[in-house]
């Protein structure tokens, strides 16, 4: 799931100054999980900028909705008669969701209410841990089913670096060390023997070193005479 | 004055209860919402009251450790903490909100509770907003 954190209150009246019809817009997916975008934070914003609307004389008009998953058009869709008359959006989606909102509303000013933090699982309630680095090109049958990508700081390949100290990464004392859980989940599989196979120098073009990634599945793709009976049965 | 308590059913009800009936008295500003534990109360809640106009808020519930459903005060608390974040950010003294804990035999904790608040009230002024709706 993508993990994101909703921006301070502050930062979010800062962006709103100028835009008076406002629609706070949450998403029932991955940020309702990690508790940064779900349908109760939309709703607890957007009182909090009714509040600071009333007590400043701004005279906003603040509504909410909250959406099944922001990061589909189909879905966005959906917010169409909430949108009527706004000038300004604050998505609580991740990046993905806000960009798609923008995409099917481009008139409309969007305004970021979370910073989107990486794919992750939760560790515990309240605590998310990044756990994929999105690399395009996954080595995990390799490494004990831990991603040396995102989980280690310095993203190596083959085994840990001089800064892993009693398991722990030298960029901070409470950070596991990536290699070190490899290590230890090899040994668990009795798999120790992947330590010695060496990773090729990775090519980093399937990541976001090769600029922007499509991913096309042809056998989904609709051909072009395919498009034309779906629009005509509509 | 208007000053909303959120009481939690097992704890500070009953020791307002007693607080009237022992002649600890504490304030009439005070309009007391029952709930079943103060986990019930939300973010929102307390969002509310003051947009509707409470000069402050308090939340009352069981001593630690001895909440009914174990740890709902705890989320109460947490709940508060963020709220008053929340206050601050939207132009708001945090001051005008607490969280307090006491057991249900503690009348005189619940009428000294009531007095904090009033004092709080009474040194901040009342709510803004009711200058801004005028």
């Amino acid at each position: 799931m993508i993990i994101a954190e909703q921006k301070p209150l502050n930062d979010i009246i800062q962006m709103l100054e100028g835009h008076q019809r406002v629609l706070v817009v949450g998403c029932r997916s991955c940020v309702a999980v990690c508790l940064a975008g779900g349908e109760k934070e939309a709703g607890i914003l957007a009182e909090s900028l009714r509040l600071h609307s009333e007590l400043k004389g701004k005279g906003w008009d603040i509504e909410e909705i909250t959406l099944e998953r922001a990061c589909e058009k189909e879905w966005v869709r959906e917010m169409e008669g909430a949108m009527e008359g706004k000038n300004a959006i604050i998505s609580l989606a991740c990046g993905v969701g806000a960009q798609v909102i923008h995409d099917i509303y481009p008139g409309v000013f969007v305004i970021p209410g979370v910073n989107t933090i990486s794919m992750g699982a939760p560790e515990e309630q309240g605590i998310y841990m990044e756990k994929c680095g999105g690399c395009g090109d996954c080595v995990l049958h390799l490494t004990g089913g831990i991603c040396p990508v995102a989980r280690c700081s310095k993203s190596l390949l083959n085994g840990p670096c001089g800064g892993s100290q009693n398991g722990k990464c030298e960029i901070d004392p409470e950070t596991p060390c990536g290699w070190d859980l490899i290590y230890r989940s090899l040994k668990e599989q009795g798999r120790l023997d992947l330590m010695d196979v060496v990773i090729a120098p990775k090519n980093w073009r399937p990541s976001r070193s090769g600029g922007l990634r499509k991913t096309v599945r042809r056998e989904a793709v609709q051909t072009e005479e395919e498009k034309k009976i779906r629009e005509a049965g509509q | 004055m208007k000053i909303i308590g959120f009481v939690c059913l097992d704890s500070a009800l009953a020791a307002a209860e007693q607080a009237g009936s022992k002649d600890k008295e504490f304030s009439s500003a005070v309009t007391l919402v029952e709930v079943p534990c103060t986990g019930r109360v939300d973010v929102v809640h307390i969002l509310r009251a003051f947009r509707e106009g409470a000069d402050a808020v308090f939340i009352a519930g069981c001593l630690e450790g001895n909440c009914r459903f174990q740890y709902g005060n705890i989320e109460a608390k947490k709940r508060v903490i963020l709220t008053k974040s929340l206050l601050q950010s939207a132009g708001l003294e945090p001051d005008r909100l607490e969280m307090f804990n006491l057991a249900s035999n503690q009348e005189w904790r619940f009428a000294e509770i009531v007095q904090e608040m009033v004092s709080r009230v009474e040194k901040l002024g009342p709510n803004p907003l009711e200058k801004v709706n005028k």
